[in-house]
């Protein structure tokens, strides 16, 4: 067992409950999507899991210690966390990127760091804009750069707010092909949370589908049923095999 | 799941492949020419200092002032010309300049606003007033016609703490003010001059209740200028701004992901909240250590920065020493050019270097409306 998120119960201080005692479980590799509609607490929750948000009772265990009482560079260390809203400065990509690896340094950046960061930008194909200011880039390569600090922040879990929001169609598909083969290979835990119902089929291994800040359902792609679906987003769908992946195709808001 | 058509990853692969030449290689060529640019300000400096040292009302020679510097002349008038009035007032202004535009450049990135500084802040008027109020109620000085100064303070850590109070009260109502929801860049500054206003305030009423000698005492005092230090005042200035170098050098790797913005430095470690607050201690004690013993010296902290920034980016290794080097050598060079221009008068630096500050000021509140 590597990530076990137990029970965490969260709210705002007006007393609005956004988390009800909801709970998963992570294996290293593999990639879990939190699917919702909005406001559902989805980023809460990820929010909870690095101890960013200190939830009202529960718990998140990594090995079986508990995050919330590792100092925040350890769970740095063990979290890579990528925001919905991705934030341009006056500074190159490659000091952008090489941020991620703050977590791991001591006083300056060794020149393994810098290769860490000249791999990650490669990866992610921005090596053209390593020395273009952040602020000057498109929404979607600034996306790009935030996915590369996860990366060579080289975390065991990785938690992603919809890290596809901005991105045309080939970057979707290219930044979870990226992934999924960090999960593969390196044996990272992935949360994601995902809009698209389509991409989140093709690439994850289990979901968890929240409604009102509780667990509705859980399990392999395979096990999302169109009842869930049109029960959680109020949209009456139909899920057809084509090439031998699940799609979701939306019928109608359900009246 | 994991059987990926190859389409993309081609288009990812080709593209390391065209481009062969190693980005941290080119990364660390990008990062040398900012050294160099660094090591280039540091000797405009060592040269100002020099030239600072060498010019005034004798004007002295520099092969004369540097074989005096290092101890190997043997005139008695220059070596007292020049160690106890020139290098002095000299190495004032150059600590003053690194000190006021070190904490700018801090107070910038903390509260992520381009119109932070010391004097927009109010942070100055509120350590005059601290000061004022040191000298006036609590007696820390008195004003006192001597050959080289017009003040002298009798308590300087008195006056510092004074000053200090001044600037703390003030910096956390602003931090205060900054960490309210929606709190723009306007507001912030706005209600700085808002605080400014508030000290100005009290600093009168104190000075309302002064007799002639302390009114003009109080009056020279609010002229920021560094022909007022000692060695003693260098001394103390040097310490506390080498102190707050060492402590915004510690943080630069905190503000760089502060910049990226505040989810992600604290998904990087950082406790943005401390940070913050640190740093504003931080640049409040620095401002508030050159405020009591030079007075207010305005728009160093605002402009060097921005000068820093434009010119080698917003990295923090490098933007916190730039501006103290920046701030150093304006100030020096305002402060040489103070003491030329009306010869035999001497101009407070502060004078001058608000006539070249609120242009400034102003071309930077036009480009950002662009």
């Amino acid at each position: 067992m590597m990530l076990e998120v137990d029970k965490l119960r969260m709210g705002y201080s007006n007393g609005r409950i956004i988390l009800h005692d909801l709970g998963f479980t992570l294996q290293p590799g593999q990639i879990l999507t939190i699917l919702g509609p909005n406001g559902v607490g989805k980023t809460s929750l990820l929010r909870c899991v690095n101890a960013m948000l200190r939830p009202w009772s529960g718990q998140v265990l990594l090995d079986n210690i508990k995050v919330a009482a590792m100092a925040k560079q350890k769970i740095a260390r063990n979290f890579g966390y990528v925001s919905q809203r991705a934030e341009g400065a006056g500074m190159t990509a490659f000091d952008a990127v090489l941020l991620g690896r703050k977590p791991h340094l001591r006083w300056h950046s060794s020149r393994a760091d810098l290769q860490k960061t000249d791999g990650a930008l490669r990866r992610l194909g921005l090596a053209h804009l390593a020395l273009r200011r952040t602020d000057e880039l498109s929404g979607g390569e600034l996306q790009k750069v935030c996915i590369a600090r996860a990366l060579v922040q080289e975390p065991r879990v990785l938690l992603l707010d919809e890290p596809t929001s901005s991105l045309d169609l080939k970057n979707q598909l290219e930044i979870l092909q990226i992934i999924r083969r960090v999960a593969d290979e390196q044996r990272v835990g992935v949360v994601i949370t995902l809009h698209d119902l389509n991409l989140a089929l093709r690439f994850m291994d289990r979901f968890l589908l929240v409604r009102q800040g509780r667990v509705f359902a859980a399990g392999s792609p395979e096990q999302l049923t169109t009842e869930m679906i049109s029960a959680v987003y109020d949209v009456q769908v139909d899920i057809v095999r084509h090439k031998g992946r699940l799609l979701v195709v939306p019928d109608q808001p359900a009246s | 799941m994991a059987a990926c058509p190859s389409i993309a990853w081609n288009s990812v692969d080709s593209m390391s492949s065209l481009d062969e030449e190693r980005l941290w290689v080119a990364y660390g060529n990008y990062l040398a020419g900012k050294v160099i640019f660094l090591a280039g300000l540091s000797l405009l400096c060592a040269g100002l200092l020099i030239m600072a040292v060498s010019l005034g009302p004798v004007r002295l020679p520099v092969p004369e002032v540097l074989r005096t510097l290092v101890g190997s002349a043997s005139d008695e008038r220059l070596r007292i010309i020049i160690f106890n009035i020139r290098l002095p007032q000299a190495l004032a202004a150059l600590l003053a300049g690194a000190g006021l535009a070190a904490a700018g450049a801090a107070m910038q990135s903390i509260l992520r606003n381009p119109l932070g500084s010391p004097f927009t802040l109010g942070l100055s008027q509120a350590g005059a007033f601290g000061a004022a109020f040191a000298v006036m109620v609590l007696g820390s000085g008195f004003m006192q016609p001597g050959q080289t100064t017009v003040l002298t303070i009798v308590k300087p850590w008195l006056t510092t703490a004074s000053a200090f109070a001044g600037c703390m009260l003030i910096s956390l109502v602003i931090i205060a003010i900054a960490g309210r929801r929606g709190a723009t860049p306007e507001v912030m500054v706005l209600s700085g001059v808002a605080l400014g206003a508030l000290c100005s305030a009290g600093t009168m009423f104190l000075q309302y209740f002064a007799d002639d000698v302390q009114l003009a005492a109080m009056l020279f005092w609010s002229f920021g200028d560094s022909g007022r230090a000692g060695w003693r005042e260098v001394a103390i200035m040097a310490v506390m701004v080498a102190a707050a170098l060492l402590f915004f050098a510690c943080n630069r790797w905190n503000y760089n992901a502060m910049a990226a913005g505040d989810e992600t430095a604290r998904s990087l470690g950082v406790r943005v909240e401390r940070v913050r607050l640190l740093g504003m201690i931080t640049a409040s004690a620095v401002t508030a250590c050159i405020v009591s013993f030079l007075g207010i010296i305005g728009f160093v902290g605002l402009i060097c920065p921005h000068v820093v920034r434009r010119l080698i980016g917003d990295d923090h290794r490098f933007v916190m020493p730039g501006a103290a080097l920046v701030g150093a050598a304006l100030l020096l060079a305002a402060d040489t050019a103070a003491r030329q221009l009306l010869a035999p008068h001497v101009l407070p630096v502060a004078i001058l270097t608000a006539f070249l500050g609120a242009p400034a000021f102003l071309s930077i509140l036009i480009s950002r409306q662009r």
